[in-house]
C-alpha cells in the first residue's frame, strides 16, 4: 500500500500549497464560468419566488420533484466525507491521508446546496423560519415536533456545524504552514485563523485525539442524518412505495455509494488540475475502488429487500406503482426504461469496471464509473419519489404525471456548479489536501527485510 | 473596592514576568533534537521548561516529551448533558405552548422528542469537544514568541527556558547535538 516516495517537508509544502500560493491560468475562468451559471439560477430561483411554483412542473398530485431529488442526491454526496475521514481515521487506514480534506469539504458544500432545495421548493423562502424553528414571538403558534420536517433541520445542521468545525480543526496546523509561507494581508488572516499554533507535542496530541473523538461523535450524526432524511419518505404513510421499513438503511448505505463516488473523481479531478500525482496515487483510487465494490454490492441488497418487500404484501395501490415503476405501460414516462438504465449504471456497469485491478487503476475508466453511479444514484432518488405520488392513493382519485421544466433543470444543473466553484475558491485559499497528515505519513513510512524482499511498513501506534 | 479586588485576582492570575530567557534551537532531524533533549534532562532543566515544536505529529514518546496530561474527554460529556437538556427544553416547551391533541394521545410525542434530543445531544457533544481541544491546546496563543519558519518547511524546535546563567550551556548543548540554528531573545 505505499507506492510514493517519502517527500521533503518544504516539496509537500511547495506541491500541495501551489493552488494557494500560486493562481493556474484556467482558475478564474473556470471560476467565472460556474459563477455565471450560479447567476443564471440565482434569477431564476427569483423568478419562481415571484411568479410562485406554477412555472415549475410541479402539480397537485406530484408535489415534490426535481428540488426534493436533487435535496437528497446532496445530503448522499455529503456522507462520502465522514465515511471516508470518521471511518478510515477510526480504521487508522493510511490510505485514507490524502482523501479526507476534500471529503470533509465536500460534504460542507453538499450539505450547504442541499439545504437551499427544500427552502425554494417551498415557494416562500421566508416562511421557513416559522415553520422549521422554534419561533415564535407573537402568533402563540410553534412548530409541530413531530414531523419529519422539523427533525431534518436539527439533523442537517447538526451534520453542517460538526463537519464544518471538524474541518476547521484540523485546518489550524495548516493554517500555520501558511502563515510561515506569506506576505501581507494573506499572512495577517492566517496569522488569526492559525491562533498562535507552533506545533509543541500538546497540541499534535490533542490534535490526533481531536481527529479520533471527532470521528467517533460524528459517526452516529452522519447515520442519523440520512435515516432522518429517508423518514420525511418512510413516515409518509398515504403514499405507497415510500412507507417502507428499510429506508433508514437503503438511503444510508445509497448515500456512501453515491459520496464516495463523488470523492474519487473529485481526487482524480484535482490530481489532474493541480498535478498532485505523488500525493493522491493509483494505489489511493485502487483502494476506494476495492471499497466502493462492497458499498454498491451492500447498497443492491436494500434496493432488491426494498423492491421485494414492496410487492411481497401484494397491496393493490403499492402493486400500482410497481407496475408504474417496472412494466410497459400507455403512462407518459417509460418509468420502466429508466428503472432499467438506473439498475445498470448505479451497479453493474461501475462494478464491472471496479473489478480488474488494472482499471480500477486507470482514471480514465475509474471517472467514467464514478460519474456513472452519480447519474444512477440522482435517478434512483428520482425513481423512488415520483412515481408514488403520480399514482392514484388514499382519497386522490387521478393519475398525474410530472414533466420538469425549464426553472428546476436549471436550478438543479446550476447546484452541481455550485458545489463545483465553491471546491474551487476553497482550494484558492485552503490547502484540498492535509498537509500535517501527508507528512505524518511519511514520517512513520519505512521498509522491512523479510526473506529476500524488501517490503513496505508503517509504523502504527495503538 | 469589588475593583480593587477584581484586579487583585487578575494579577493573581496571569503569571508573573518571566526572568528566564528562552533559547530555540532548530534541528534538521529528530535524532538531533531528541539528543538535545536528554542533554537538557541532564543538564538539570526541567521538562516543563522546554518543548520540541514540529511540522506534524511525531509517535508519542519519540522525541524524549514529557508526558501531557489533559481533561478533553469530560467536555463530551458536559455538552451532550446541555444538548440534551435543550432537547428537552425545546421539544417540551414546543409542544406545551402549542398543544395539538393527535388521536386522544398524550401532547408530549416521545419518539420525536427522542430524535431532536439525539441531534441536540451530539451538536452539545461535538460543539464542547471542539471547545474542548481548543482551550486544552492552549489556544489562542496572540503571542508566539522565539519561533522559526524553518519548523514549519520539515526542521524541528527546541524552545528552552532557561535561567541567565544557564543559556550559554542551553546554546552549547543545542550545538553539540547538531542543531542547524540556536537563537536567543537575547
Amino acid at each position: 500500500m505505499q507506492e510514493g516516495k517519502v517527500l521533503p517537508a518544504a516539496q509537500v509544502n511547495r506541491d500541495l500549497l501551489r493552488s494557494i500560493l500560486e493562481t493556474p491560468r484556467w482558475f478564474w475562468p473556470v471560476v467565472s464560468l460556474l459563477g455565471m451559471i450560479v447567476l443564471a439560477a440565482a434569477v431564476t430561483i427569483g423568478i419562481m419566488v415571484d411568479r410562485g411554483l406554477g412555472i415549475t412542473g410541479l402539480n397537485y398530485k406530484v408535489v415534490w420533484g426535481f428540488f426534493i431529488t436533487n435535496f437528497v442526491f446532496w445530503i448522499g454526496i455529503s456522507h462520502a466525507g465522514v465515511m471516508l475521514s470518521a471511518i478510515l481515521r477510526l480504521a487508522k487506514a493510511e490510505w485514507r491521508r490524502p482523501a479526507t480534506r476534500a471529503a470533509e469539504v465536500l460534504t460542507i458544500f453538499s450539505l450547504m446546496t442541499a439545504m437551499i432545495m427544500p427552502i425554494i421548493h417551498t415557494g416562500r423562502p421566508w416562511r421557513i423560519l416559522y415553520w422549521a424553528f422554534p419561533y415564535d414571538f407573537a402568533r402563540g403558534v410553534w412548530p409541530n415536533i413531530r414531523t419529519p420536517l422539523v427533525w431534518d433541520p436539527s439533523a442537517i445542521l447538526t451534520y453542517l456545524t460538526s463537519s464544518t468545525l471538524f474541518v476547521l480543526i484540523a485546518l489550524v496546523p495548516d493554517f500555520a504552514v501558511l502563515r510561515d509561507r506569506t506576505t501581507g494581508w494573506p499572512k495577517i488572516v492566517y496569522t488569526m485563523l492559525a491562533m498562535g499554533w507552533e506545533g509543541n507535542p500538546r497540541q499534535w496530541k490533542l490534535q490526533i485525539i481531536a481527529g479520533v473523538l471527532l470521528s467517533a461523535l460524528i459517526l452516529p450524526v452522519f447515520v442519523s442524518v440520512h435515516s432522518i432524511v429517508s423518514w420525511d419518505f418512510g413516515m409518509a404513510v398515504a403514499i405507497k412505495s415510500w412507507h417502507s421499513t428499510v429506508f433508514a438503511p437503503y438511503f444510508v448505505v445509497g448515500a456512501v455509494h453515491s459520496g464516495v463516488s463523488a470523492v474519487v473523481f473529485a481526487m482524480i479531478l484535482l490530481r489532474w488540475a493541480y498535478g498532485w500525482q505523488d500525493y493522491i496515487r493509483h494505489e489511493h483510487i485502487d483502494a476506494l475502488g476495492r471499497l466502493l465494490i462492497v458499498v454498491a454490492t451492500g447498497w443492491f441488497y436494500f434496493l432488491v429487500m426494498e423492491i421485494i418487500f414492496g410487492i411481497y404484501g401484494l397491496e393493490g395501490d403499492e402493486l400500482a406503482v410497481r407496475a408504474l415503476q417496472f412494466l410497459p405501460g400507455d403512462h407518459g414516462v417509460a418509468y420502466n426504461v429508466w428503472m432499467i438504465v438506473f439498475v445498470g449504471i448505479t451497479y453493474f456497469l461501475p462494478v464491472i469496471l471496479w473489478l480488474p485491478k488494472a482499471w480500477r487503476r486507470n482514471l480514465w475508466i475509474m471517472s467514467v464509473a464514478c460519474i456513472s453511479v452519480n447519474v444512477g444514484m440522482w435517478l434512483e432518488r428520482y425513481l423512488l419519489f415520483v412515481p408514488g405520488q403520480a399514482n392514484k392513493q388514499f382519497q386522490t382519485f387521478t393519475w398525474n404525471d410530472y414533466l420538469p421544466q425549464w426553472p428546476e433543470a436549471l436550478i438543479v444543473g446550476a447546484t452541481f456548479a455550485f458545489v463545483s466553484m465553491l471546491m474551487l475558491l476553497f482550494s484558492r485559499v485552503f490547502p484540498l489536501v492535509p498537509l500535517y497528515d501527508i507528512k505524518e505519513g511519511d514520517i512513520l513510512k519505512t521498509e522491512m527485510q523479510i526473506g529476500r524482499r524488501t517490503v513496505p511498513a508503517t509504523f502504527r501506534e495503538d | 473596592m469589588a475593583m480593587q479586588g477584581i484586579m487583585g485576582m487578575l494579577r493573581n492570575a496571569m503569571p508573573a514576568a518571566s526572568a528566564k530567557h528562552t533559547v530555540l534551537g532548530v534541528f534538521s532531524d529528530a535524532e538531533s533534537a531528541a539528543t538535545a533533549g536528554d542533554e537538557l534532562k541532564s543538564a538539570g532543566i526541567p521538562d516543563t521548561d522546554y518543548d520540541f515544536l514540529t511540522d506534524s505529529p511525531y509517535p508519542e514518546g519519540s522525541l524524549g516529551e514529557r508526558d501531557e496530561p489533559h481533561r478533553l474527554y469530560l467536555y463530551p460529556f458536559i455538552g451532550a448533558l446541555l444538548g440534551l437538556s435543550s432537547g428537552i427544553m425545546i421539544t417540551a416547551m414546543t409542544q406545551v405552548a402549542y398543544p395539538l391533541v393527535t388521536g386522544g394521545k398524550p401532547v408530549l410525542s416521545l419518539p420525536p422528542m427522542a430524535i431532536v434530543c439525539y441531534e441536540g445531544t451530539m451538536l452539545g457533544a461535538i460543539l464542547f469537544t471542539v471547545i474542548g481541544i481548543v482551550f486544552e491546546s492552549r489556544l489562542p496563543k496572540f503571542d508566539l514568541g522565539l519561533y522559526d519558519n524553518r519548523i514549519t518547511q520539515g526542521f524541528l524546535g527546541l524552545r528552552v527556558k532557561a535561567e541567565p546563567e544557564q543559556s550559554r550551556e542551553v546554546v552549547q548543548i543545542m550545538n553539540a547535538a547538531g542543531a542547524v540554528d540556536v537563537k536567543t531573545d537575547q
